[in-house]
């Protein structure tokens, strides 16, 4: 089955690159285990700017480990990966802090800050990060933020009186709230109802949009991708195995990649 | 992970160095301009106040406790107007520090364990870090200051009421003037008798909040690792309160006091 599903030529990807798209995020040939567990195994990719691309792919294949690679969470073993052209394994603390401040990350658990009400939770990147302490600046941005995910009622609730995917769409308010020039976005519409995964991708659509964010979104929510992708890849045992636009992978022939398209 | 049940030399030293590690990330971190007060002073808050009435009634228990079992043994020598300063010298000098930090392992060390565990497996940690804030400056220095600052301070006061409560003894079995005692009692100690207990509760505080955090932190993945961290941020906290305080009585001999 993989030999069916056919090779992404980086090549033509760096090519397609000098042509005039400028890539924001590049990979290649990365690797990464954990002990003996190869999670990704030479996996090439680029992101343009002011592109959506979505990455589709099983449980346990390593997408989450690729983008955590990406904003140095986790340490890639061999292979490029060079975010606004730099390699991110060799920046220095303040570089890499630099590097962070433009990228926003939604984890696919949210991790809000359990101890902090969710005004908190907002403020805490704005005061450290950005070094707002105007507090009618601060109150304007979250309360901005928190009209755009549909929640401004939660402002003064903990986390915990929280349901999953209000607390969702708090972490995502706390990333965008720091405006990004990138965003990987992780899982953001599972465990949400089909309304609001909706008004969800049509907020990834419309940050797009609005301020030309690049932006990575796992999703196993074809829906989702639907609305949100301009390119897809996916993603197999820790490699790419196909991409293509949404109309093209979802009339592909092939098995594997026909399965993330059945509902 | 290692832990100290488990005793193949490599995790040991695997692990002595890791805490030397994570002390310097703590150092560098302690002298960055842009300081977490808020939280510092939350942390104090959590730390010292809420463990008051623990140590309140520790302290008092213990002052209680020795008075009455060395009343009868003074009674025999005829020494009963040395308890006031025997209970008082022994307070101050061993018996209050080691047995409140060792209360202080068990209720700071390992909330601090769980707190920031429970943080590093829901991804708190790392959305701190991945937003370009500092986790370190935030989480770990402020509550090892917290400790530094409180662990003393609450000695000071089951010190007191550790007094208060050998009064109370002392007066089951006679009557005893408060003013007479506590002048014998604060009379009987010296300066030479505070200060290295109470520069040894400053390394005791710096244990208690460096073994928490450090366990806490780098906990594994997983629920279970929460309970992981809390457990072994006792166990090893206790063990280095009673290692700084044999180096302590060491140093406090040789140097004469
Ligand atoms: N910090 C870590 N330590 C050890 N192994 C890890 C770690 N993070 C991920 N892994 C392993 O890497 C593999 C890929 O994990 P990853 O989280 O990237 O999967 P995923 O593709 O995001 O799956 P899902 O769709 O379920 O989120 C898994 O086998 C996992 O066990
Ligand atoms: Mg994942």
């Amino acid at each position: 089955m993989e030999q069916a599903v056919q090779d992404i030529d980086t090549e033509q990807q760096q090519q397609r690159a000098d042509e005039g798209h400028e890539d924001v995020i590049q990979v290649r040939h990365v690797a990464k285990s954990f002990g003996d567990n190869q999670v990704l195994k030479d996996m090439s990719m680029v992101l343009h700017k002011g592109e959506n691309l979505v990455i589709l792919g099983k449980s346990g294949t390593g997408k989450s480990v690729t983008i955590k690679c990406m904003v140095g969470l986790l340490e890639y073993d061999a292979g490029e990966l060079k975010v606004f052209g730099k390699e991110v394994k060799s920046l220095s603390e303040e570089e890499m802090k630099e590097l962070r401040s433009h990228v926003g990350f939604l984890f696919q658990s949210a991790a809000l800050y359990d101890s902090m009400t969710v005004r908190e939770n907002l403020e805490f990147p704005l005061k450290r990060v950005l070094l707002i302490r105007d507090q009618a600046d601060l109150d304007r941005r979250v309360t901005e933020v928190l009209e755009s995910v549909g929640l401004p009622d939660a402002i003064d609730k903990m986390p915990s009186e929280l349901s999953g995917g209000m607390r969702k769409r708090i972490g995502l308010a706390r990333t965008i709230i720091m405006e990004p020039e990138i965003m990987l976005y992780d899982e953001p519409t599972t465990g949400l109802d089909p309304i609001t995964s909706k008004e969800i991708s049509e907020l990834i659509r419309s940050m797009q949009k609005q301020y030309k964010v690049s932006s990575i979104i796992i999703t196993h929510d074809i829906a989702c991708a639907k609305i949100t992708s301009d390119r897809m890849l996916i993603m197999d045992k820790g490699t790419f195995v196909a991409e293509g636009t949404f109309d093209e992978l979802s009339k592909s022939d092939n098995e594997f990649i026909q399965s993330f398209f059945k509902l | 992970m290692a832990d100290a049940s488990t005793f193949p030399l490599k995790s040991i030293f695997e692990e002595a160095g890791n805490q030397v590690i994570f002390m310097g990330r703590f150092f560098r971190n302690l002298f960055r301009w842009n300081f977490e007060w808020e939280e510092f002073i939350r942390q104090c808050y959590m730390i010292g106040y809420r463990s008051l009435p623990l140590v309140a009634i520790t302290g008092f228990i213990i002052g209680f406790v020795i008075t009455l079992q060395s009343e009868p043994t003074m009674k025999a020598f005829g020494a009963e107007s040395f308890i006031p300063k025997m209970v008082a010298i022994s307070l101050i000098r061993e018996i209050c520090p080691v047995v409140i930090a060792l209360i202080c392992a068990g209720k700071i060390s390992s909330g601090i364990g769980a707190e920031l565990g429970s943080m590093q497996v829901s991804e708190q940690i790392d959305a701190m870090e991945v937003s370009g804030s500092n986790p370190v400056q935030y989480l770990v220095v402020t509550r090892i200051l917290a400790c530094i600052i409180m662990v003393p301070l609450l000695t000071l006061i089951a010190d007191a009421v550790g007094f208060a409560g050998s009064y109370a003894g002392l007066n089951l079995s006679q009557r005893v003037s408060p003013i007479l005692f506590f002048n014998k009692a604060f009379n009987s100690v010296e300066f030479g008798d505070l200060l290295p207990a109470f520069f040894k509760t400053i390394f005791f505080g710096f244990a208690i909040g460096f073994i928490g955090c450090y366990k806490g932190y780098n906990s594994n993945r997983g629920t279970e690792s929460v309970g992981i961290a809390a457990n072994s941020a006792v166990v090893n906290a206790s063990l280095w309160i009673i290692v700084i305080d044999g180096i302590a009585v060491q140093l406090t001999n040789a140097l004469g006091y």
